[in-house]
């Protein structure tokens, strides 16, 4: 190299250290596509507004989104969550439509792009999306602009599921109605199962720590690996149920996803030995704790009845707090002011 | 075809040790001379002015899709070859799993005939298995005889012991490399990424690195059984350390084990994927940061022979999809260059030669090309020009190839390529 070129490259080192561009992101900002999405003032607002929601007058709370126009689109069978959104746009008089797999163009092979633009072509001001894959969301609002609710993608997230989690943990908990980053200082919940498969354990553990909260993780090492402590701060793992009971204030049991075991060496017997919610283990642990489920539960497989249906089990609350909180999130998609494409995002750096 | 003769360049060839200002004259698609400045006298040139620029062997890539026969709306021979000159490359050499997949003499030689519309020279690589199955060979000396300068299955490992021993040894009686996309697909099944915790944070289901240095190491174990010195292995898009070091162990031990490494896996970590983004989805995957800082080490410390883009273009309809779903490749021929430069050179302070000898003169040397990455009077008249202390901003959409899929789309690199001539003949002038 000649010397004044090699000063040159030099001098233009020493100016540039970023050579990764900056890209806009198309996301609607009321999306909610992961908790992380969220702040803290999120939260506060959000779960204010639920409060509000749910005590309001249903005839008054009727003109809120009235005729508006809201499309769930569903890849994956659900019960509670399509229910509890459906009828939570419908409080809020919108107007709602159901895509399912099964009956619809999907079945043709329509993509999700394509699906999305044409839901938003017949008047989709938001659109609600439960998907087998994760990350679909994340797609459905790059391409659409508009604001997607994620009701659960993949092993990814289920925010709303979380929410509602938050709600009913702040209502037995009785912390009161402001929400900081120590309102759960103290409290210690125990995520307990398949956490590898569940896109409820990555969203709770993921909000929960950021008021405060210490997320146990419990599960044997098929369903739970070593890497799930990663996800966030203030998660740890234990592998004793009973040890992580006896620490903890709230417990979550997550279903066995018999459908996803193939292949994972895990015999049934031994998992409920180890790890089955039932009423000896949690009078002897934790006789005082909340106990979670999202469900849908296999009794008798990680929960039993007794425990399913006892004066511990806040089960029925989760499915109540989750219209109010997905009333919530409705609303919020579709009163915003905020213009699109506000967001901006860094590429990732080297 | 006028000779051409380009002078008051820097000119940088690794084969013949040269590194300083030299003028470079190409008669009939032939290097002719190679002389200290305004030395060279000869009627009747085109002169090219190189003045503050670089002249080198072309480059070349001994991995990339292009596409043809099969699948023309992803990329053709054409348009593949066109972003090839664009990235100052000048020989690609055309993996086979096309469709159908270059398995014959007849799909070998259809690959390079003139009506392709090839820019540049384009060696194929033939299947190693009949339709990359892994059951059986393909005609390993006639496939040669039709020009093919190496035998893989790539994408679809060749994961049967048996097989993979016969594969090389036939190789080894054709004077054939065997190439090897290292991945045990017994452990990759569903998965997208790289195992760890942003696959985790995902949801999204990991391959191992063991999935490569795994297959790598067995290779490695075949390739000692089978004792015979012209067997050669060539580890394809090595990405992860464990793999990097089984290849140094195994030369250690003597054995003919060669490496290529993609510019993705030394630029980027697994952190690239952000939220889905399926422009940083391919396989190998991006891997975690530890891997990257290896096989930047690897390039160093000379580990790896040559750098390869393995350039795999999908259409935006493909890509367009869920992460899971979307198809594995990115785009490579016109950001190597510039990728190079700007982290090896720039930042790590590799000289250029040695940039040049990874893209170039290496490459050229492990699928024995004779006559190319070198500027040797005789070599073929393939040559770059560049600029090495430009910047510019790399523009997907100005992409020569039919496909976009690029992570480094609005990167700003250090580097420009501003002709690339192949045998003789002026392919890319940098408007």
């Amino acid at each position: 190299m000649p010397a004044e070129m090699s000063a040159k490259t030099q001098r233009r080192k020493s100016l540039t250290p970023q050579i990764q561009s900056t890209t806009i992101s198309l996301i609607h900002p009321d999306s909610i596509l992961s908790v992380t999405d969220l702040t803290i003032d999120d939260l506060q607002s959000i779960l204010d507004l639920a409060n509000l929601l749910e005590k309001e007058d249903p005839l008054t709370r009727d003109r809120r989104l009235f005729k508006r126009r809201v499309s769930l689109l569903f890849y994956e069978s659900s019960t509670r969550t399509r229910t509890s959104f459906e009828l939570a746009a419908k409080a809020l008089g919108a107007d709602t439509s159901l895509v399912s797999a099964q009956s619809s163009s999907i079945e043709k092979g329509e993509s999700l792009r394509d699906t999305g633009i044409t839901l938003r072509a017949l008047g989709a001001e938001c659109i609600i999306l439960r998907s087998p894959y994760s990350g679909a969301p994340y797609l459905l609002a790059e391409t659409t602009g508009l604001p997607i609710l994620n009701a659960g993608d993949g092993m990814h997230e289920h925010p709303s599921q979380a929410l509602l989690d938050l709600r009913t943990i702040l209502a037995h908990l009785k912390t009161g109605l402001k929400i900081t980053e120590t309102t759960l200082k103290g409290v210690t919940i125990t995520i307990c199962g398949d956490i590898f498969h569940s896109r409820v354990a990555r969203s709770n553990a993921l909000l929960l720590p950021r008021l405060g909260a210490r997320v146990v993780l419990c599960g044997p090492s098929p369903l739970l690996p070593e890497v799930a402590a990663e996800l966030g701060p203030n998660i740890v793992i234990e592998r004793d149920f009973d040890r992580a009971l006896a620490q903890s204030q709230v417990v979550m049991m997550l279903r066995i996803q018999a459908e996803r075991l193939a292949g994972l060496a895990l015999d049934l017997e031994e998992y409920k030995a180890r790890y089955q919610a039932n009423s000896e283990r949690i009078s002897t642990h934790a006789p005082k704790a909340l106990v979670m489920h999202p469900g849908p539960m296999i009794r008798g497989l990680e929960i039993t009845s007794e425990v399913a249906d006892g004066p511990q089990s806040a089960i029925a609350d989760q499915v109540r707090n989750g219209v109010a909180i997905r009333m919530a999130l409705i609303m919020r998609a579709l009163s915003s002011d905020v213009p699109r494409h506000a967001k901006a995002r860094k590429g990732t750096s080297l | 075809m006028k000779p051409i003769l380009i002078r008051g360049g820097h000119l940088i060839d690794p084969a013949s040790g040269i590194d300083m200002p030299r003028d470079l004259l190409l008669i009939d698609g032939k290097v002719a001379s190679v002389d200290a400045p305004e030395k060279i006298k000869h009627a009747g040139v085109e002169i090219l002015s190189a003045k503050d620029l670089v002249v080198a062997p072309g480059l070349v890539d001994v991995h990339v899709h292009l596409r043809e026969p099969g699948q023309g709306y992803k990329e053709t021979i054409a348009t593949g070859t066109a972003a090839a000159a664009a990235g100052g490359f000048t020989t690609v050499c055309a993996m086979p799993n096309t469709i159908p997949v270059n398995d014959s003499p007849e799909t070998t030689r259809w690959m390079q005939a003139p009506e392709r519309g090839a820019a540049i020279r384009v060696f194929p690589i033939a299947a190693a298995t009949r339709g990359s199955m892994g059951e059986a060979l393909t005609e390993y000396g006639s496939l040669k005889a039709a020009g093919a300068v190496a035998v893989t299955d790539d994408g679809k490992p060749i994961l049967g012991d048996a097989i993979m021993r016969e594969a090389l040894i036939a190789a080894a009686r054709a004077n054939l490399p065997v190439i090897q996309h290292a991945e045990d697909t017994r452990l990759t099944g569903g998965c997208s990424m790289n195992a760890g915790r942003v696959a985790f944070r995902l949801g999204l289901r990991g391959m191992p690195t063991e999935a490569e240095s795994g297959l790598v190491e067995r290779d490695i174990r075949l390739l000692a059984e089978v004792k015979d010195s012209r067997t050669h292995l060539h580890v394809a898009h090595l990405s992860t350390r464990a793999a990097l070091d089984a290849v140094r162990r195994a030369r250690r031990n003597g054995l003919r084990v060669t490496c290529e490494v993609a510019p993705h896996h030394f630029v980027l970590n697994e952190e690239a994927i952000g939220n889905y983004d399926t422009s940083a989805k391919m396989n190998p995957p991006l891997r975690a940061e530890l891997d990257r800082v290896a096989m930047v080490e690897g390039i160093i410390d000379g580990s790896v022979d040559c750098i390869a883009t393995d350039h795999a273009p999908h259409a935006a309809h493909e890509k367009e999809q869920e992460f899971e779903r979307a198809p594995n490749g990115i785009t490579g021929l016109e950001s190597a260059l510039g990728l190079s430069i700007s982290i090896l050179h720039v930042r790590h302070k590799l000289p250029l030669g040695r940039i040049i000898a990874l893209l170039s003169t290496q490459p050229a040397a492990v699928l024995g090309l004779k006559g190319r990455g070198s500027l040797a009077v005789g070599s073929a008249a393939d040559v770059v020009i560049f600029d090495p202390v430009k910047k510019w901003i790399f523009k997907a959409s100005k992409s020569k190839s039919k496909s976009k899929n690029t992570p480094f789309d609005g990167w700003s690199l250090q580097g420009q390529v501003s002709m690339t001539i192949s045998e003789g003949r002026v392919v890319y002038h940098k408007s």
